[in-house]
């Protein structure tokens, strides 16, 4: 590699002497100077104290908060959220009180999107399954933010062999797929006999955190050796303070983009893991659930079908949206400074 | 080419008239340029100099059409020839491009494109312009061959990481002249470049423009570097040309106060230390304002060590680091070789050498945080590689560094309250109250407003931060601050500022200075002894007075003859 380096300077090579006096130019060359009224001189580096302090989260959510995307998303999300809170507020008719001489009826006031095959208001049940998607949705971040983000940052930050290990293991469980993993475990007796959304959660975190793990790494290594670092250190901290206090806050902005996009694959994962039957059991109300029991009746009676599917794709499409809008908002390179 | 250069020497090459430069941005409309007019005749350099953001590169971006997509040109007039083409078509810009008006542009790192070899890089300009015949080979080896690239038909087939920094910015120059442009805009061209290769990149640009009677605009912001380099200065200023003229009479006799300010703290016209204003006492008695770490027991071969006396002692220094190879082939690499100096107390020691000499080497381990490969480094007489960690933890607290990136060294989360508090707060020191109270007095050193505290780095500039860098260094009052290119990334102006405020610590607190640099005109503002490194090894030691008045080594004496505008002055 170095061999080929051309050298950097060349030895004795007469210099013009003549550059080294100044050029003067034959032309006569008018020596202008503007009026000092028109440029006034201002201090040198004086401190601009006009604006508001901005750290750099303020000034994200000012970027933030004049975008649609984010707006519309954010929107969405808070609706969910309430949604699921609170799902009394928006359905008056319990979801579990079947009846079977409704079975598969059209819309009639009260029940405005009409009847499962069961006799359940399809209304209500797209309300009530609101809470156990987005719990599996939460959970499993949460979980996968600190497993996953863990093993990123020690792994990053340490290097060696620590490094190579986490990495390898972390390339292992990249390569299975998300769903077919969790199928997988979801079939061993234990967790097929204990179904919960407990048992949903840690099979999707058990083959989700890779992801994170990889994002948290990368970030962390672009920060270990900034000078900010090196200055802490030269001030007394130690090494796992400095990662804790300067390394991973200045590491959060892409581990915050990437894990509100995979809010919305885990909560696909969980409906898709259900409309399997392998998922949540029959007895928690979920959109993945429902899907599944319409299944049957998707050719005559599509809607029964098609409102919890749709309540999924918005909720999913609103964190995607979110991420995107974050990214945006906290990409450094998108910044002026 | 030349005879239609010679037709028109009278009639200027490029005329810029009241030219206004607007970039629409997300808080309204930006005048980047406002008023600016120059004028190049044929065959005459140029330069025009100003701080980051006065609008340099802009006015010479504008004058090829490369303004970037949300700029535009909203009043004046650019006349080309005579031909005006301050709106003109798109197609008509490009044909000027290449063959009337070449550009060699400021970074050579990043404006070679990686994945092509540099032949193609040369031919791709002649083709674009209608200049690649059959012998497009050899013309572009020739073309390379005339840029001062050795072995250029060989040197055609190397991509760009095989060439070095200077050899890159010479296919950068030889792009730009492959046309034979009657104007060449150059930006800043050696600016990432050692000094002794600027030198020769700038001679030899020089020599080739007067052989071919091509017009330079230059654009740069050394001021003795415009001054040496160009016949017609051009001063601008928060978007306006302040001054024109002569560009010796400019450095002679300025009369804008802008002129007149940039001259006089332009460092390589400079030709002595700074000195304190505030203290005029000598600043080896102000010692001993930092309490004492508990751990300086006597270690062996301790010299009685008085005041004035040696603060740091380097001893055979030697740092070797394995380079990677193939399957564990690691060669070794000495990036500091058997180096030994010694620091006096309250005095500047300044290690001055080019990239890749190793000195910021030195400077991590007499940090403590590389361990040398052999030799020692004492510190008051306490060998500091072997410190453990409560040893090592009193010993931070007297030993703190400045480093060059003023945008990289200050924590992006942390607001400037908690960026100063910090070294207090690792070191227990007070309670919030009294901290506050330091942090105000810390900020007041460093003359920056008390208000500044509940702001973050990203508001402040390059100087502000760097300066904040200061008061941190300075919370724990240490003993040395060891100052890593510290003023290199600054504008000229900012940097007297940094320097003087540096000189001024050092009076009223009796510091003591290690200083990195490549700059040996910033060396003759600030530092009492030099060291010169070259390859790892120590060339030269001496008093600044001395290597500036009677350089003995060869390596010395290039370096002091490469500082622009050094000859000019005096």
């Amino acid at each position: 590699m170095s061999e080929n380096l051309t050298p950097e300077t060349e030895p004795a090579q007469p210099v013009a002497p003549a550059a080294r006096q100044g050029k003067t130019s034959s032309r006569v060359i008018e020596h202008f100077v503007a009026p000092l009224e028109d440029t006034p001189l201002a201090a040198v580096d004086k401190v601009d104290n006009t604006a508001a302090p901005l750290s750099l989260w303020a000034d994200a959510w000012r970027n933030l908060r004049k975008q649609p995307l984010f707006i519309i998303s954010a929107l969405l999300i808070v609706l969910v959220v309430v949604v699921a809170g609170f799902p009394q507020w928006f359905a008056s008719v319990d979801p579990t009180s079947c009846d079977l001489a409704n079975s598969a009826e059209g819309a009639r006031a009260g029940h405005p999107l009409g009847f499962t095959l069961q006799g359940c208001d399809v209304y209500s049940r797209m309300i009530y399954g609101t809470r156990a998607s987005l719990t599996v949705g939460v959970l499993t971040t949460i979980g996968v933010l600190v497993i996953g983000g863990t093993m990123g940052a020690l792994a990053g930050y340490y290097g060696g062999w620590l490094d190579a290990i986490l990495a390898r293991l972390g390339d292992i469980f990249f390569a299975l797929p998300l769903i077919l993993g969790a199928i997988v475990i979801n079939q061993l007796p234990a967790f097929r006999d204990n179904r919960s959304v407990w048992t949903v959660v840690v099979a999707l975190v058990l083959f989700g955190w890779p992801q994170i793990a990889r994002i948290t790494r990368g970030a962390v290594l672009e920060n270990r050796n900034a000078d900010f670092v090196t200055a802490s250190k030269a001030l007394g901290l130690s090494r796992f303070s400095a990662l804790v206090r300067h390394v991973i806050p200045n590491s959060l902005a892409p581990i915050i983009v990437v894990a509100s996009i995979s809010l919305g694959t885990f909560i696909v994962a969980e409906a898709t893991l259900s409309f399997l039957g392998l998922g949540l059991p029959g007895s928690v109300m979920s959109w993945g659930n429902d899907i599944s029991a319409a299944q049957p009746q998707v050719r005559n009676n599509p809607g029964v079908l098609l409102w919890p599917a749709l309540a999924l794709s918005i909720t999913v499409l609103s964190f995607i949206m979110l991420g995107d809008a974050l990214r945006d908002a906290l990409d450094p390179k998108a910044r002026k400074r | 080419m030349n005879s239609a250069a010679s037709r028109n020497a009278d009639t200027p090459l490029l005329e810029i008239r009241d030219l206004a430069i607007t970039f629409s941005t997300q808080n309204g409309p930006v005048n980047a340029v406002r008023n600016a007019h120059l004028t190049i005749m044929p065959g005459e350099t140029v330069a025009i100099v100003g701080e980051s953001g006065s609008g340099k590169s802009t006015t010479a971006l504008a004058a090829i059409g490369l303004l970037p997509s949300n700029g535009r040109v909203s009043g004046g007039q650019i006349i080309f020839d005579g031909e005006d083409i301050t709106n003109v078509s798109e197609k008509r810009i490009i044909e000027l491009r290449g063959n009337s008006i070449g550009m060699v542009p400021q970074d050579p790192m990043s404006n070679l494109n990686p994945v092509w070899k540099i032949g193609f890089q040369v031919k791709e300009t002649l083709k674009a312009n209608g200049l690649d015949g059959a012998n497009s080979k050899e013309r572009v080896a020739e073309v390379l061959a005339e840029a001062g690239l050795p072995d250029a038909a060989n040197r055609a087939k190397q991509y760009p990481h095989e060439f070095s920094g200077g050899m890159r910015q010479r296919a950068l120059i030889a792009i730009g002249l492959a046309c034979r442009p009657r104007l060449l805009i150059a930006d800043e061209p050696t600016s990432a470049l050692d000094v002794t290769v600027q030198r020769q990149i700038l001679d030899h640009l020089d020599r080739m423009t007067t052989e071919l009677g091509t017009a330079v605009l230059l654009i740069t912001h050394d001021l003795g570097l415009a001054a040496e380099r160009a016949e017609k200065v051009v001063v601008m200023y928060k978007g306006q040309v302040v001054e024109s003229g002569p560009a010796l009479e400019i450095l002679r006799n300025p009369q804008h106060p802008y002129t007149q300010r940039l001259v006089n703290s332009a460092p390589s016209l400079a030709s002595r230390r700074l000195k304190s204003s505030k203290v005029t006492q000598a600043p080896a008695e102000a010692v001993s304002v930092a309490e004492p770490a508990p751990s300086s027991a006597p270690a062996e071969g301790r010299k009685p060590a008085g005041k004035g006396e040696n603060l740091i002692e380097v001893r055979n220094l030697t740092k070797v680091f394995k380079l990677r190879g193939a399957l564990g082939k690691g060669t070794d690499f000495k990036a500091v070789d058997d180096v030994s100096f010694n620091v006096k107390r309250g005095t500047t020691m300044a290690i001055v050498g080019e990239s890749g000499s190793g000195k910021s080497t030195v400077a991590q381990m007499a940090l403590s945080l590389l361990s040398p490969t052999e030799g020692s480094i004492l510190f008051d007489g306490v060998e500091v590689n072997t410190l453990k960690s409560k040893a090592l933890f009193d010993f931070r607290r007297r030993v703190q560094p400045i480093f060059q990136d003023p945008y990289g060294s200050l924590d992006p989360m942390f607001n400037i309250y908690r960026t100063i508090e910090e070294p207090l707060k690792i070191h227990k020191i007070g309670d919030s109250k009294s901290r506050e109270k330091r942090v105000r007095e810390l900020l007041d050193q460093v003359s920056m407003p008390a208000a500044t505290m509940h702001r973050f780095p990203n508001e402040l500039s390059g100087g502000q931060r760097q300066r904040i860098a200061i008061a941190r260094a300075l919370a724990l009052n240490p003993d040395v601050i060891i100052c890593d290119e510290a003023v290199s990334a600054l504008d000229v102006l900012v940097q007297a500022q940094v320097l003087n405020l540096l000189t001024d610590l050092q009076a009223e607190l009796g510091l003591t200075y290690l200083f990195i640099t490549h700059d040996l005109a910033v060396v003759r503002q600030i530092a009492d002894d030099v060291c010169v490194m070259q390859k790892g090894r120590i060339v030269e030691t001496a008093t600044t007075d001395e290597v500036f008045s009677n350089p003995r080594q060869k390596y010395t004496q290039d370096l002091l003859g490469a500082i622009p505008g050094a000859t000019l002055l005096v």
